[in-house]
């Protein structure tokens, strides 16, 4: 995974709350069995118009905010409130990514949306709901706004210099800055696992008697 | 100090070890596996050269995929066909034990684990999708993942987790007739909208909960994530219990007795301390229908749509606007109002024999209105499918004009080729409204299974209280 320390990039502004993961990327692009090809159709039934001719050959919709040329090559993402709900699909961080996101900024997130976040370099910063919106108002008075996130540091520094503090819990910290293989990490503790396994099969052996046991 | 509650006994029964920066190890007992978020899962495995820790804790079927229709020939749509098998060759790789397309055991994952005894109380339950709430109706402490933590489990048998805060939904009273888990569920996310849950564990409790059956419960936990929260649970109680009696994956005999003991102890103790409490009024509560794209936007049977210069939040006046706009519908309409185009009765929300007994009685001796293109029934597994035909329900449903289907998510997700046309209104006994969720253009309407099969009767939304039997 790359690591992520400090990310500078131009910042794009996703002005409604409760985007699910259905919006960001739709259920016909989750029949891949790899874990590449899903940046084009991001946000799709946003981003593009419905086909016109029986071609079904997909033009950008010109009015949707990613679409507009002083958006492109952004690389951090704006967001309201519970950003990621829905469906636990990890493809909607991989399309993030993969459509050129390091970070995204919102108030709040769904639960296992934030988690997949980690697992892929990609930082998901939570704020206060009335500096989203200050920094909404930045990002519509200022054509090609950039942002500096320092993960390090724990802060954002915004276009005017402003140094913004966010929190973020040391693990997940540390699993970005490192670009940690997280399942390298937790077969170091094989030991505890082992003998919590032969413990717990002492106190509750119905729980180890699973369906490939069953069948044997 | 002051007790503990069921998630706090779940979650302290599977610790494995403790990070000095608060993270957690926590142990997993059952990793229920699909078709959709597990390739990249395996491929990660065997790119590493990582073997599968515990293949006994695995179950796996494909259903997001799959056709509900004659399956003699197969997946049509070639990507599609390509997921499912690489599916059946990851199973029989790893030595995973799958209920494959045409297994009579195959149906939707959240459905079989509790039906073959694959879930149990005082387990925790991952799967790689975010309804894996649904298990927590017994007791469980259940969880959906995304595709990079399948792979952790599959390889450590642990997740890295940081733990929840505890909320109590107390349900007082009872439902009243012909109001269903369903329509509880939906009030609920009304009350507390879609992010309220965020961050906490919800136990469901209270008389209105204990006197659900278990198809009941797993409507309610399924649906906790609509409401931000990744796990929902129910106490374990009498009903749990008779449920778990030979199931085929559960423990039998002295070990069943055994295990029984242990689970007549998951319970939050008379003492726990919650950090929020929310007081639903079961007797109060009418059939529930959503109008918009969004759960938390729900409405009484009989009341009318909201109007957004109403709202003085901002941001969810836009979200009201922007959802009239999608959904076609006008402030100070009812739900009698709309049109329909299709019923759709199934997922792993309310596709369960009790569902399907449900819509059945009010469509006996009705029709299909002429005006609908569809109306489907898709059970959730095939073993509930063979025990609706040995009940006769297939019959009530073909002879009113409804499909009867084989079983899958469908319709829900729309992955296969069940889905909505453009602009098309359905009544849906699914989960998500979201823009899209069912067909690009599509409006989901979330109900119950009566009022789905009384809207389907009907051709718009009705009380199916006026259907029922009379009591």
């Amino acid at each position: 995974m790359e690591p992520f320390r400090q990310h500078r990039g131009r910042v794009v502004p996703l002005d409604r709350a409760n985007v699910d993961t259905d919006a960001i990327i739709p259920k016909q692009f989750l029949k891949s069995v790899k874990r590449t090809g899903f940046g084009e159709s991001l946000f799709h039934a946003w981003r593009y118009l419905p086909p016109s001719d029986e071609h079904g050959e997909h033009r950008l919709n010109p009015d949707f905010v990613l679409n507009h040329p002083h958006h492109q090559g952004a690389s951090i993402l704006l967001a309201r409130k519970n950003f990621g709900c829905g469906s636990s699909r990890e493809h909607a961080v991989w399309a993030l990514g993969e459509a050129g996101f390091r970070a995204v900024i919102a108030p709040s997130y769904s639960e296992i949306f934030f988690n997949n976040c980690f697992k892929n370099g990609f930082l998901p910063i939570v704020l206060e709901e009335n500096i989203i919106e200050q920094l909404f108002q930045e990002v519509d008075a200022l054509r090609g706004y950039e942002l500096l996130v320092d993960l390090e540091n724990r802060r954002i520094e915004t276009h005017h210099g402003e140094h913004i503090s966010f929190e973020i819990n040391e693990f997940h910290r540390m699993c970005l800055i490192e670009g940690l293989d997280q399942i390298g990490l937790t077969l170091q503790h094989r030991d505890a696992i082992e003998a919590y396994e032969s413990q717990r099969r002492e106190q509750a052996p119905w729980l180890f008697q699973g369906p490939a046991e069953a069948a044997k | 100090m002051a007790g503990k509650t069921l998630y706090d006994k779940l979650w302290d029964d599977h610790v494995v070890h403790r990070n000095p920066d608060g993270a957690v190890l926590l142990y997993i007992d059952r990793h229920l596996v699909h078709e959709v978020t597990s390739p990249q899962a395996f491929e990660g495995l065997k790119i590493a050269g990582r073997p599968a820790w515990r293949v006994d804790s695995m179950l796996a079927t494909a259903d997001h995929n799959v056709p509900t229709t004659d399956r003699s020939h197969g997946i049509q749509d070639a990507v599609s066909r390509i997921q499912v098998e690489t599916l059946d060759a990851n199973c029989r790789d790893f030595g995973i034990v799958e209920f494959g397309m045409n297994d009579p055991r195959q149906g939707i994952v959240h459905v079989i684990g509790p039906e073959q005894g694959a879930t149990l109380p005082g387990m925790t339950v991952v799967c790689g999708d975010s309804h894996t709430a649904t298990h927590g109706a017994f007791g469980a402490l259940a969880f959906g993942i995304g595709t990079s933590e399948v792979e952790h489990v599959m390889a450590t048998q642990c997740l890295v987790q940081h733990r929840m805060k505890n909320m109590l939904v107390r349900v007082n009273g009872r439902l009243g007739r012909g109001v269903t888990a369903k329509d509880l569920i939906l009030a609920t996310i009304g009350r507390i909208g879609t992010a309220g849950g965020t961050g906490y564990a919800i136990e469901f409790d209270g008389e209105g909960i204990h006197a659900l059956s278990m198809e009941g419960r797993m409507t309610v936990c399924n649906m906790a994530i609509e409401a931000g929260a990744r796990s929902g649970m129910v106490a374990v109680d009498d009903v749990t219990i008779d449920y778990l009696a030979d199931r085929p994956y559960g423990p039998k005999g002295a070990m069943f007795d055994r295990a029984v003991k242990a689970w007549r102890t998951l319970h939050s103790d008379p003492d726990a301390v919650f950090d929020h409490v929310v007081e639903m009024d079961a007797g109060s509560l009418a059939p529930q229908v959503t109008w918009g794209t969004s759960p938390e936007m729900v409405l009484n049977v009989d009341e009318t749509i909201p109007d957004p210069r109403n709202e003085p939040d901002p941001t969810r006046r836009e979200g009201i606007e922007r959802a009239l706009v999608y959904m076609d519908l006008k402030p100070g309409m009812r739900p009698a109002d709309i049109k329909l185009d299709r019923v759709f009765i199934g997922s792993c929300t309310n596709s369960r024999i009790e569902d399907l007994r449900a819509a059945a009685e009010v469509v006996q001796g009705r029709a299909v209105a002429p005006s609908l293109k569809q109306a489907m029934v898709v059970p959730g597994s095939g073993l509930i499918k063979r025990q609706a035909e040995q009940e006769g329900l297939d019959r009530i449903f073909l002879d009113a004009g409804f499909e009867w289907r084989e079983p899958g998510c469908s319709m829900c997700l729309a992955m296969n080729a069940d889905r909505l046309g453009p602009g098309e209104h359905c009544a849906s006994t699914s989960n998500r409204n979201f823009e899209g969720r069912q067909g690009h253009g599509g409006r989901t309407h979330l109900v119950s299974p009566p009022m789905a099969a009384a809207a389907a009767v009907a051709g718009h939304f009705v009380d199916s209280r006026q259907y029922s039997a009379a009591v």
